[in-house]
């Protein structure tokens, strides 16, 4: 008896939930030349592009791309517009549930590596933008390999507990009424389509952002070594200027001429084609986040 | 006795050479290069005047560096750990692509030495493609370590 009324929670609580009416009609028209900005923006050539593709090969979404976590591989699926191994069938709407509610077209949970948890404070508009230039990108046939998680994880209807606790459209760092106009802009960039916290902030148990500690540097996710201290605390930033973090997000190279490494190199050479403004936004909200420590263990001993 | 001085300072010796610090080495042509892209940036930037003797030294000091990026000198086996390296295991795991990488930053470098640039537009076509490699080569093999 107990057990029936637990599996008629779990299945209550966990149901996918798509967005509402109101929201999606804001999504509006779409327009191609405005979404290329927020397709830079998110990156999303670094995840769906076939690894060390150049020039327009980076256009080919074809994904395939490996994440080996503690949680097991994801793979970054095909959102090329090819009809039957891409997105090419999709609706905006359908393409809005994905990006902002992590929901398929066909109402299942998509999994949380791919960072809707940030892409759910974006603009309708912004989606709606970002769809009609991703339709204008070649279609590339091929079906990515499925995920291979380890148990519960791989449990698709559990995601919905997870998005009861992490998903929301609410901003992680309130500012005051009266904020600077380009702090305002680099919070959206940076907290949604640019989902910095996803890397930059430490993940707790259930690998949900710790927002106690936004941005203030995690143990690498995926592979070795650690993801760096964004904000001024102890072991970040504070010594940068803004126009030292602009530059670095244009240019890879650091105030000591120390230069980008390891994911960051996609994410800069991605910002590097952002208009000037979007990067000067988003230095300016980074010098205003709250300093942390540094969110990753320091080293105990002098060694490798 | 004379014996025992003999041998501890052959010893001495041996060791001196065997545990010479490739891991310091490494890190003091890193900064090199940082260095050299600073100044050369500078002048990109329009911060400091172009001056073409000072470039070319400035380019001259990059092709040197990367010739001396040896890896069985500079990242010989054992030096996977110690100090506060940041080489990534690739360097060990993948050395056919790290020599590679080495490489295209060498032949980059020389090209840019042979173009000898004569202004700042020529300048910063020549960095674009040098400064490439700074960020190429770090996103394979080396690591952020807390």
């Amino acid at each position: 008896m107990l057990g029936g009324i637990g599996a008629v929670a779990f299945l209550f609580l966990t149901e996918p939930e798509k967005l509402d009416a109101a929201t999606l009609a804001e999504l509006g028209t779409g327009d191609a030349a405005r979404g290329e900005r927020i397709f830079w923006a998110g990156g999303c050539t670094s995840c769906h592009a076939p690894p060390k593709s150049e020039g327009e090969a980076r256009l080919e979404l074809a994904g395939g791309l490996q994440l080996n976590t503690p949680f097991g591989i994801f793979v970054t699926p095909n959102v090329s517009p090819d009809p039957q191994d891409g997105i090419g069938n999709w609706s905006v709407e359908d393409f809005a549930n994905a990006m902002m509610r992590g929901v398929a077209p066909d109402g299942s949970h998509l999994y949380p590596s791919f960072p809707y948890a940030s892409y759910a404070r974006m603009k309708p508009a912004d989606i709606a933008d970002l769809y009609a230039f991703m339709r204008t990108l070649p279609p590339v046939a091929g079906k990515a390999a499925d995920h291979s998680l380890s148990f519960p994880f791989s449990i698709r209807r559990g995601i919905g507990l997870w998005k009861l606790l992490y998903l929301s459209d609410e901003p992680v760092i309130a500012l005051a009424s009266d904020a600077p106009e380009d702090v305002r802009l680099g919070r959206y960039l940076v907290e949604g389509p640019g989902h910095c916290g996803e890397c930059h902030t430490p993940r707790n148990f259930a690998g949900g952002t710790d927002k106690a500690r936004w941005l203030s540097g995690a143990v690498a996710a995926e592979g070795d070594g650690v993801v760096p201290n964004i904000t001024s605390g102890d072991g970040g930033i504070g010594d940068w200027s803004e126009s030292d973090i602009a530059s670095y997000l244009e240019t890879g190279f650091t105030p000591e001429f120390d230069s980008v490494g390891g994911s960051m190199v996609e994410v800069q050479r991605n910002l590097a084609r952002l208009q000037p403004a979007d990067r000067e936004a988003i230095a300016a909200y980074l010098k205003s986040v709250p300093p942390h420590p540094n969110g990753y263990p320091a080293r105990t001993q002098p060694s490798g | 006795m004379r014996k025992l001085v003999f041998a501890i300072s052959a010893l001495a010796l041996v060791t001196s050479a065997a545990f010479a610090d490739p891991i310091a080495d490494r890190q003091a042509l890193m900064k090199a290069n940082g260095k050299a892209m600073k100044e050369l940036t500078g002048i990109v930037k329009g911060e400091a005047a172009f001056d073409a003797a000072i470039v070319l030294a400035a380019l001259n000091r990059l092709s040197e560096d990367a010739g001396k990026m040896d890896p069985a000198t500079l990242w010989p086996a054992g030096s996977e750990t110690g100090g506060d390296t940041t080489s990534a295991p690739k360097i060990w795991e993948d050395p056919a692509g790290f020599q590679a990488a080495i490489d295209k930053f060498k032949s980059d470098a020389d090209a840019a030495v042979a173009a000898a640039p004569a202004d700042v537009d020529g300048l910063k076509a020549q960095m674009g493609v040098v400064g490439s490699n700074c960020g190429g080569c770090h996103e394979t093999f080396r690591i952020k370590k807390g």
